[in-house]
């Protein structure tokens, strides 16, 4: 007996749509933290930090979000946990986050000009105090609109987790899609699920982006 | 302690450099389909009357908006309910024009924006036909200054590729699923594909800056 796509099966998929927010939510919480310090080690004197920065956005930026989740998701065996959807896609989206943005935030951190390291320096701060007080207050300003734009590329990225078989958005898709084949109503819907989250935030990023460079441009 | 294997995907690592290569061709056809996509897009967009304009928009934008995952899935589940069946491969092209298309006109765009309109007034003044000065005056210029961004896109998008295993279309990714159902060394399998993905795109951005130092050579004169 195939089920008929009703208002059912759409509350479903509606509802399915809060691990996705949740998946995205962590995900860009812990890509932040990773995500500054990369952007900090490579901007770094030490040269070993800079290098393994580099390295770390390089391999990441390099090689696809399908396999990062992937190496998380069978490499957790190895190491002794029990295989776990919900942890292997946290930990994937949340390095793949790490590096763009401490890849993004560079570009902020450096865009500060030189002469305001210099003038906290000749002030008498220290490494600390001039990056938490001068420096990543000016980059931050910069690195709102592009940050926001990659959130709408994570949300994005979190559908794949349902490869992995973490039940998110897509994957409810899927399997209201097997039981009621109706995949024009299911894919519309979920569709229209993702574009809803995600049409804001990049209206959101644009409009930054312009009244940004109005800004500067001055 | 886990011990590692590598024998298995050693012994049928031409399995994977076949993948690789049907990776490759597929990312290089997206793109030289996308591409025209994206021309005549950026076309209509620009200078297409306001109707063309709105469509152009509204394509860019669900796009963009959208996972690629969930694009491809509409494409070959869904499609067949009022359009043709494709094939798994058919569908995975189609899904990856339609997406590469989306984000290269904004690129294109942004390209054929940067030149001064002086410079196709100054086309008309010496008698170009509408053609010359899009191809000339418009499209050898602006595809110099979006070339890095192209650059970077076919990169993502081969990245993307891998996605099209899901619906069983022949890449890398897919030859190594084989791979690891063939062998159940997952985290081995796995590995050495993204190993090989690194290589591609490290190889291609390599070949790219190689390309842009020799094609852009000629002075920029203004």
């Amino acid at each position: 007996m195939i089920r008929v796509f009703g208002w059912n099966e759409f509350l479903v998929i509606v509802v399915a749509a809060q691990w996705t927010i949740a998946l995205s939510a962590i995900a860009f919480a812990g890509g932040s933290i990773g995500g500054l310090l990369i952007a900090l080690m490579r901007v770094s004197e030490v040269r070993a930090f800079r290098l393994f920065a580099t390295g770390f956005i390089r391999v990441f930026q390099g090689t696809p979000l399908l396999m990062q989740l992937f190496l998380v998701f069978f490499g957790m065996n190895i190491f002794g946990f029990a295989i776990n959807p919900w942890i292997a896609a946290t930990i994937a989206l949340a390095l793949h986050a790490s590096a763009f943005l401490g890849e993004i935030w560079r570009g902020c951190i450096e865009a500060v000009p030189k002469g305001q390291r210099e003038a906290a320096t000749a002030l008498g701060l220290r490494y600390y105090h001039s990056m938490r007080h001068v420096i990543l207050p000016q980059a931050t300003r910069i690195a709102v609109a592009p940050t926001v734009g990659f959130l709408v590329q994570l949300i994005k990225g979190t559908s794949l987790a349902s490869i992995i078989g973490f039940t998110e958005l897509t994957r409810q898709g899927q399997i209201i899609n097997n039981a009621t084949f109706s995949p024009f109503l299911v894919f519309g819907t979920v569709a229209a699920i993702y574009f809803l989250l995600c049409w804001p935030l990049s209206l959101v990023a644009r409009r930054m982006e312009t009244r940004f460079s109005r800004a500067t441009a001055r | 302690m886990y011990e590692f294997n590598f024998t298995p995907v050693l012994a049928s690592f031409d399995q994977l450099l076949i993948g690789a290569w049907l990776t490759v061709r597929l990312s290089f056809a997206a793109m030289l389909i996308g591409l025209v996509v994206s021309i005549i897009c950026a076309w209509g967009k620009t200078s297409g009357p306001a109707m063309l304009r709105a469509v152009i928009n509204g394509y860019i934008e669900i796009i963009r908006n959208t996972p690629f995952l969930v694009q491809i899935f509409f494409i070959y589940f869904a499609m067949p309910s009022f359009g043709p069946k494709l094939s798994p491969n058919s569908a995975a092209l189609l899904a990856l024009v339609v997406n590469f298309g989306a984000y290269g006109t904004e690129i294109i765009r942004a390209g054929i924006e940067s030149i001064h309109k002086g410079q196709v007034e100054a086309g008309w003044a010496l008698g170009l036909s509408r053609v010359q000065i899009f191809r000339y005056v418009i499209m050898k210029p602006a595809l110099r200054t979006v070339y890095p961004a192209l650059t970077s896109q076919f990169i993502y998008l081969m990245l993307n590729t891998s996605v099209v295993s899901v619906i069983s279309a022949d890449d890398l990714a897919a030859a190594g699923n084989d791979l690891q159902s063939a062998t159940f060394a997952s985290f081995e399998v796995y590995i050495t594909v993204t190993l090989i993905y690194l290589a591609l795109s490290v190889g291609f951005s390599a070949l790219f800056y190689a390309v842009e130092k020799m094609a852009f050579k000629y002075p920029l004169s203004r």
